[in-house]
């Protein structure tokens, strides 16, 4: 026989529980809903994102009308309950009596109102309904001053909403530092950093003593007397379990509601669900554990023996894009060890505490990837003795090179996060590729997972081959060479993540097979260290190509090519008989013009390009680069200086990007071109960064290649000046330097990346192409410099050309 | 065996190398270790590449032109391509690099 279940309060926990019942047996309850919200399930979480604007309410709506129609239950939304009364088993609302053989008390909780002076007036709300969402929003309106008492997540949240709906926001936090009861100090101070960034100004230790105003509230007075103008005051101290009905009804009582395993109270027909509940001393506020409550409690109405155990809780939160995570326990004590990792220009802090060779907690700040794998190690009581000296790297470092990275992948749980750039998690790509999508294109057609930077496309793959075992043929991810296990990509992300500075750094940490690399490695591990520490990591010549570490070119008789550079293509007569002059004098067979507008002098002896580089540098003349793997020539035509057609000074602005741009080391040789009308005198479309000067502006141009492959450019973007020319180019050089495979050309690692990414980061995003250009320009400050003066001027350098010993002089004696 | 003094070993950068002229021809000195250096002829079977300009890792150095790898302990070239350098004795001793002369080629003057 059918038996009435009445649920007092439609929210997230009760909600699941009616789709755990209706999906168990449809028929076993008629169903009745209260709710004192004059609506039903909706996804409170997600009203953050309504008060800043980025949602709708529709859009979180769990349940609709229809839904509860269709399923035939009876909806008292808007409806506060009166009592329960366990004796006669009938739940009385204001609109009349409903009998019940069970009973859901799923009340949820309250906000936590400090009682100060003032708290009552209009001006003064909470934040834990749609209404109270509706009503700050309303409030934002009119823009003005908010005061939010309460630094933890759900004030923090209500601050950001606020802020992006144009108020003035200040947030008060009774202790020293942030979210204290998830973030330790350090990761409070950089979320406080964050904040502040963004305008919004936190005073921590402020109590407050009372709401001043008359009619409404019109500021705050703290106890230090400080009186801050306040148009809104949210408070957001926490929340308490709504136990008011329980309690009337002489259920057990103590902080929540009192529920056994089953979810039961002391009350046999009577159950409860949710924040309301206190299980064994533990309240819950977060929404994992609830729904751990609903599936129990489904069962227990069902007669299904099932029992709630409280699990280890992980945080990750997003507050405005601030990504922290915590887990565990973290405070400190004697028996417990810190391993922490901080990498503050990237503003990224890691702490794991320790305690017996197990994990017990963990915080983490702008870098939370692995969260869910420390969580893992946390829940399990994982004996970690063995990679503790790798833990806090997360898992792909754990076991060196013989581990398996599969079991890795295969160990995440399904929430955590692959794709950084879209989002998307685990669980979403593994049912991908149950329902259909066999190889990485398909992936990323369906889940966009790795269709963006493809940094994540190695774990992708890892995920394919998990997933589909044998039925999946891994395209080979190649290594550098037989020297390391790992793939130029791989490298390039653990130089940056574990901060490795030195050769020798990443030939111990990442397992390399031999003592110092070999000639295929270590030219690309050298590059990637000054690329990634321009400061702290010097260049190594002995891991240089002969080209690169004697600043010329070789040629097949083993002498060399002497480039000397010519800004823009542009030279001077006295330059012209410096060059004549030296080609005089150390007899250099072949004068020849190059491609990119420069004199090439050909067939110089190695131990004569001290001498001639001198020579050369007293008529001002420096290093072409003509042999480097970074910037080499800028080629121009003569632009509006003397062409008819010319819309613009290409020939200045081609000077001005190569003294910007010379000396830097990229990944493969760079080529620019700057062309003074689409006529592309200068061949600007095949070259790697290529301008061409339109009427309103300027062209950037990328990827062209002109050499084992031709390729034409594609547009990158347009812009109106010189300045932004300049910097939008600084960018991509850098972002380019900063991601892509030693000895690829641009055009080789955009096949790679894609067009549409590099937009997104310095078209699109304005700040971090200036970022970009900003860490370009560091690195320049290192870099920017002729090496022919160096190695010409400095006695030990220079004497390095020469023969150590010369035994055929002795014999001649 | 007479061992000439052709200079400080810290005259060669680590992983790198120097040249010594000598009547039969330029001799690459390759210094693989701290207190490491071997001798071995600078020029490649290959195409004549000089060997003291390629770099230099493990005990091998790789020719500069066409990316020959040769074992500097045997001279024999390694992987897939075939041929061989001449290697010659040579000593550190205090740090000074002493190179066996009979087996360069060089005639004494006297």
């Amino acid at each position: 026989m059918t038996q009435k279940l009445v649920i007092i309060g439609a929210g997230m926990a009760s909600g699941r529980v009616i789709e755990h019942l209706l999906d168990a047996d449809p028929g076993a309850y008629d169903i009745t809903l209260f709710n004192a919200e004059p609506r039903g399930n909706y996804n409170r979480i997600m009203l953050s994102p309504v008060l800043s604007g980025e949602k709708t309410y529709e859009e979180i709506v769990t349940h609709s009308d229809a839904w509860y129609a269709e399923r035939g239950i009876t909806c008292r939304f808007g409806e506060h309950v009166v009592k329960i009364d366990p004796e006669m088993k009938v739940v009385e609302g204001e609109n009349g009596h409903v009998p019940y053989d069970k009973l859901v008390i799923a009340t949820g909780s309250a906000p936590f109102i400090i009682p100060v002076p003032g708290h009552d007036l209009p001006g003064v709300i909470s934040y834990r309904d749609l209404d109270d969402t509706n009503a700050m929003i309303e409030a934002a309106a009119k823009g003005g001053k908010a005061v939010v008492i309460g630094g933890g997540l759900l004030g923090l949240e209500a601050a950001a909403g606020l802020k992006e709906r144009g108020m003035e926001v200040t947030v008060l936090h009774l202790m020293g530092h942030l979210m204290e009861r998830q973030l330790d100090e350090a990761a409070g101070y950089l979320l406080r950093k964050d904040l502040e960034a963004r305008g919004i100004t936190v005073k921590t230790q402020a109590s407050t003593k009372a709401i001043l105003g008359e009619d409404r509230a019109r500021a705050v007075l703290l106890d230090s007397g400080e009186t801050l103008g306040a148009d809104l005051v949210v408070m957001a101290v926490g929340i308490r379990p709504e136990t008011r009905l329980a309690t009337d009804a002489h259920l057990d009582v103590a902080r929540g509601i009192e529920v056994n395993a089953q979810m039961q109270t002391s009350h046999p027909d009577i159950y409860a669900v949710g924040e309301c509940v206190e299980f064994d001393g533990h309240l819950f506020g977060l929404v994992a554990p609830l729904y751990d409550q609903a599936k129990v409690l489904a069962d227990s109405l069902l007669d299904q023996p099932n029992a709630f155990v409280v699990k280890e809780l992980a945080t990750k939160l997003k507050v405005t894009g601030c990504d922290l995570f915590s887990a565990g326990d973290f405070a400190e004590g004697e028996t417990r060890d810190d391993i922490v990792f901080r990498d503050p220009a990237r503003g990224i802090y890691k702490r794991l505490v320790i305690e017996e060779d197990r994990l017990v907690g963990a915080v983490m700040y702008g870098d939370t990837a692995d969260g869910s794998w420390f969580f893992g190690l946390i829940k399990d009581g994982t004996d970690i003795e063995e990679m503790r000296e790798t833990l806090i790297f997360g898992p792909a470092f754990q076991g060196g090179a013989s581990a398996d990275p599969l079991s890795a992948v295969a160990a995440l749980p399904p929430e955590a996060e692959i794709c950084g750039c879209n989002g998307v998690c685990k669980g979403q790509i593994t049912s991908a590729i149950e329902r259909g999508a066999t190889d990485l294109g398909a992936i990323r057609a369906t889940t966009k997972a790795s269709a963006s930077c493809g940094t994540c496309t190695g774990l992708v793959e890892q995920l394919l081959a998990v997933t589909l075992g044998d039925g999946y043929a891994a395209p080979q991810a190649q290594p550098i060479c037989g020297c390391t296990h790992h793939t130029h990509e791989d490298v390039r992300r653990l130089i940056k993540s574990q901060e490795l500075k030195s050769q020798a750094a990443v030939w111990q940490e990442l397992g390399w097979t031999t003592a110092n690399g070999c000639h295929i490695c270590r030219p690309a591990v050298n590059y990637y260290l000054l690329a990634d520490w321009p400061l702290e990591y010097q260049d190594d010549p002995q891991s240089r190509f002969v080209n690169e570490r004697k600043h010329a070119n070789i040629q097949k008789d083993g002498t060399f090519s002497v480039v000397p550079r010519m800004w823009g293509g542009i030279t001077t007569p006295d330059e012209l008989r410096a060059i004549a002059d030296a080609a005089d004098k150390y007899d250099v067979p072949t004068v020849k013009v190059t491609g990119g507008q420069r004199i090439d002098l050909l067939g110089v002896r190695g131990e004569d390009l001290p001498g001639i580089w001198s020579d050369l540098n007293r008529a001002g003349l420096v290093s072409g680069h003509a042999y480097s793997k970074g910037l080499r020539t800028v080629k121009t035509c003569v632009g509006t200086d003397h062409c008819r057609f010319g819309t613009q000074d290409s020939t200045g602005l081609g000077i001005k990007l190569e003294k910007h741009l010379w000396g830097s080391w990229t990944p493969h040789k760079l080529k620019l071109a700057v062309s003074g009308c689409p006529r592309n005198c200068a061949e600007a479309t095949c070259k790697d960064i290529g301008v061409i000067c339109v009427d309103s502006g300027y062209e950037i141009h990328v990827g062209g290649a002109a050499g084992m492959e031709i390729k034409g450019t594609e547009l990158l973007c347009k812009v109106a000046t010189e300045e932004e020319a300049i910097e939008v180019i600084s960018a991509m050089t850098q972002i380019y330097r900063e991601n892509a495979k030693y000895l690829d050309r641009i055009y080789k690692w955009l096949a790679k990346v894609g067009l549409d990414w590099v937009k997104t980061q310095i078209v699109d995003d304005l700040e971090n192409r200036k970022a970009l250009a900003a860490r370009f320009e560091l690195s320049q400050s290192v870099y920017r410099k002729d090496p022919w003066a160096e190695h010409a001027q400095d006695r030990t350098t220079r004497a390095q050309y020469a023969p150590l010993a010369n035994l055929t002089l002795e014999a001649a004696e | 065996m007479s061992w000439i003094d052709i200079g400080h070993i810290d005259d060669i950068p680590l992983h790198g190398a120097r040249v010594v002229k000598t009547p039969g021809g330029c001799v690459g000195l390759f210094r693989t270790g701290p207190q490491q250096v071997f001798a071995a002829s600078d020029r490649c079977p290959h195409k004549g590449g000089p060997l003291s300009e390629g770099i230099v890792h493990g005990h091998s150095v790789t020719c500069p032109l066409h990316n020959w790898v040769f074992d500097l302990n045997t001279g024999q070239a390694l992987g897939a391509d075939e041929g061989r350098i001449e290697t010659y004795p040579l000593r550190v001793e205090a740090g000074r690099l002493l190179i066996d002369g009979t087996a360069i080629g060089k005639r004494s003057a006297a």
